[in-house]
């Protein structure tokens, strides 16, 4: 069993956990994930780690509440354990050689851009920072992203923090005021991810995304993680979750991931009632 | 007097219109009375045809003559000599190409019903004896096994016999591989694949699950945690799909996906949090055994209409021919020398339909078989809103990619020794599917029989 060593509320709909998992401790790199299960009778959800601590053990995830799943893993406190947590899954993301770069988060998506600014830091590269939420209310990682960043831009969609706009206005300013980057690296919602692309496009900067399907296995063999990339249909848990961002075929992916909406709003709602019933 | 009758003791099942609403298992499996008459069928012939048709040599005539004695348990122990998953394989394995193939009453007549007798004692077995088998003394060897599909098991299973402390990696959160997440309920009930992973728990086995090796550990890392020998069993991986227009649209499934939702998440029972289409109208693209398992879960699902569409003819189905009639009796259409060119989506990206081109046979290909022709201008739409690819499969690349010396062919498969499993690094041996490409169970479990004797040869030589 995997216990949970720690517990944050980071806003109303984003939760950090540090979950006690040793061996995935000791080899996690930015950009590769996990796949977990709350219970007996859960489904597989696939989460990119968002940190880890070699000596302490630990791996930290980071989930938004959109379903069923995350709603149930929302109700686990400290001292309790996951059902199953396995991992690290994916290749990591490849900062090697990389001087200067772009990050780029959108909201949740933050969570998972961190701690590849975090290595691109460490390793001596200039990091310029760009993330973006929906408005104050929702903002994480902030100091966090400031720390391991050379320069941050805050943007929300509604100016109620630091600029008003959304991120790639940030970085169309950034370019045009000069900044040079060997490489954006934008991890976010498809749409975010697929605009970013088209910026980056124009001015011919490599872009590499991290692609979050829907998973099952996660280890190779289900197949419903399927992306069209370059042309050719590539999976995101071995052959990703990064891909070069020019070849990803955006539109398809968004609409793959539309596949269960009806039954995952069937099964957030029942969730809801469920908890709501045990408060009473 | 041996029983002269043609016929096999038919296998009790339920009926095809009552089984294809439900996931209970189909065949019922013989009474005692029944096994009994159909054991007194074998003529105990001297050459024992049947042994050499069996991936693991289990003495056949030996265990039927202890079932036509009424000795079931003493059954049991001749079949457990040389296989770890009896129940297992009375149930999954294809016998009318193995055993009952070369059995003497086949010549004129039926076979006799080697695989339904086997089932039957493996299943008084675990309904009579509840005692678990004793845990032989360590011999102080450590021996790692990767996967826990029936290569693995074999391997495990064997070892620990010997003494040997075995610890099955499985990268899923149960044990099992494919019989857990591929084979469904209704051919093969979970709860005696998990009979079979106790029995080799209680000879000494451990099970961790929840492990991708080549990624949490690696094969080298194994060896210097101290295990002595690795076997990698690791099973088929990623689909293959047709690389034909609309295969990402939404309702297109691997039949892996598929089937893994059914099975191993329990997408088709209340309570399970694992969402799976409910789909009305299904066709299935493949021939073999995967393909008839995916059919059969999407008619009990609730499709109406369920198709299997294979670009050559009847004869050449890989499936089971049980599988096959299975399939038939229960409703799935089979649409023959068709192969898909297309599959087409509505404004919301599901699909809603497959465009098909009828085919002919033409000349033998390299694999023997007669090579399917398109015919021009034959194309047709069949009306679909699901589509389940069970056109095979290719290996993971994961262990490959993080075990330095391990070659592979270039499609992918490991390269073994086939007297040992050996591969390219010393002590690492390989079996099943990551070797053979998609196969059967008693196949991965023959190499993993063979592994395992190699491996106890190549430690006790190591001194």
């Amino acid at each position: 069993m995997y216990r949970i060593v720690k517990k944050q509320v980071l806003n109303p709909t984003v939760t950090r956990m540090e979950i006690e998992a040793p061996l995935i401790a000791r080899k996690a790199e930015p950009g590769q994930f996990i796949i977990l299960r709350v219970d007996e009778k859960g489904e597989r959800i696939p989460l990119t780690v968002a940190d880890f601590d070699r000596e302490a053990g630990t791996v930290t995830i980071i989930f938004q509440i959109v379903g069923a799943t995350t709603e149930k893993l929302n109700h686990l406190e400290e001292g309790d354990c996951l059902q199953d947590f396995v991992g690290p899954l994916g290749r990591p993301s490849e900062t090697e050689g990389l001087k200067k770069v772009a990050v780029i988060g959108g909201g949740v998506g933050c969570a998972i851009a961190y701690p590849v600014a975090k290595k691109l830091h460490q390793q001596g590269a200039e990091v310029h920072s760009i993330v973006g939420f929906r408005n104050k209310d929702l903002v994480i990682l902030e100091e966090e992203f400031a720390a391991v960043s050379d320069k941050l831009v805050m943007m929300t969609d509604d100016g109620s923090y630091g600029e008003k706009g959304l991120v790639t206005n940030a970085l169309e300013k950034l370019i045009e005021e000069g900044e040079t980057y060997d490489e954006v690296i934008a991890i976010g919602p498809l749409v975010m991810m697929k605009f970013v692309t088209q910026v980056t496009k124009k001015h011919n900067i490599k872009t590499v995304v991290s692609m979050n399907p829907i998973m099952i296995d996660g280890t190779g063999m289900c197949g419903g993680c399927r992306l069209t990339v370059g042309g050719k249909t590539k999976f995101a848990c071995v052959d990703g979750p990064d891909f070069d961002g020019f070849e990803v075929d955006f539109d398809e992916a968004m609409a793959r991931g539309t596949m269960y909406r009806d039954f995952e709003r069937h099964a957030y709602e029942e969730t809801c009632n469920l908890f709501r019933k045990e408060v009473q | 007097m041996p029983n002269m009758s043609l016929k096999k003791n038919e296998m009790p099942s339920q009926a095809p219109e009552v089984r294809n609403k439900n996931f209970l298992e189909v065949a019922l499996g013989y009474t005692q009375e029944q096994a009994l008459d159909e054991a007194q069928r074998c003529l105990n012939c001297k050459n024992k045809p049947c042994v050499s048709g069996c991936p693991v040599n289990i003495a056949i005539p030996e265990f039927i003559a202890k079932v036509a004695q009424g000795d079931f348990e003493g059954a049991y122990q001749v079949i457990t000599l040389q296989s770890s998953l009896p129940a297992v394989c009375g149930r999954v394995c294809p016998q009318e190409s193995q055993c009952e193939q070369k059995c003497v009453r086949g010549i004129k007549g039926e076979p006799v019903a080697i695989g339904r007798l086997e089932r039957f004692v493996a299943d008084w077995h675990n309904q009579h004896v509840t005692e678990a088998p004793v845990k032989p003394a360590s011999n102080g060897h450590k021996v790692a096994v990767v996967g826990s599909g029936p290569s693995g098991l074999t391997c495990a299973g064997d070892l620990a016999k010997k003494g040997y402390e075995v610890t099955v990696f499985e990268a899923l959160h149960t044990a099992g591989g494919v019989l857990v997440y591929g084979i469904p309920e209704f051919r093969l009930p979970k709860d005696i694949v998990q009979k079979e992973i106790d029995t080799l728990k209680a000879l000494g086995v451990k099970v961790e699950t929840n492990m991708v090796i080549g990624r949490v550990l690696s094969i080298d890392e194994l060896l210097e945690q101290g295990y002595e020998a690795v076997f990698i069993g690791s099973g088929a991986g990623l689909p293959r799909f047709m690389n034909i227009p609309g295969e990402n649209l939404k309702g297109v499934y691997s039949a892996n996906e598929f089937l893994t939702r059914v099975n191993l998440m329990k997408a088709y029972q209340p309570g399970s949090d694992t969402p799976i289409e409910h789909a009305k109208r299904v066709a299935v693209v493949g021939g073999g055994n995967v393909a008839m398992d995916a059919a059969r879960c999407a008619k009990r699902l609730g499709a109406e209409d369920v198709f299997i569409v294979y670009r050559r003819s009847e004869k050449e189905l890989p499936a089971r021919a049980e599988e096959v009639e299975h399939a038939k009796e229960e409703g799935i259409v089979f649409h023959l020398l068709n192969n898909p060119t297309k599959i087409l989506g509505d404004d919301q990206g599901l699909v809603k339909g497959m465009e098909c081109i009828r085919m002919e046979l033409g000349e033998p290909d390299a694999s023997g078989r007669r090579r399917p022709v398109e015919m021009p201008g034959s194309e047709f739409t069949l009306d679909v809103d699901c589509v389940i690819m069970a056109i095979g499969t290719s290996p993971n690349p994961l262990i490959k990619s993080t075990t330095e010396g391990l070659e592979t062919q270039k499609w992918g498969g490991i390269i073994v020794e086939e007297a040992t499993g050996l591969t390219s690094r010393e002590g690492v041996y390989a079996g099943g599917d990551a070797v053979t490409g998609a196969a059967t169970v008693i196949l991965a479990m023959g190499a993993g029989k063979t592994a395992a004797s190699a491996i106890d040869q190549y430690i006790q030589n190591k001194g």
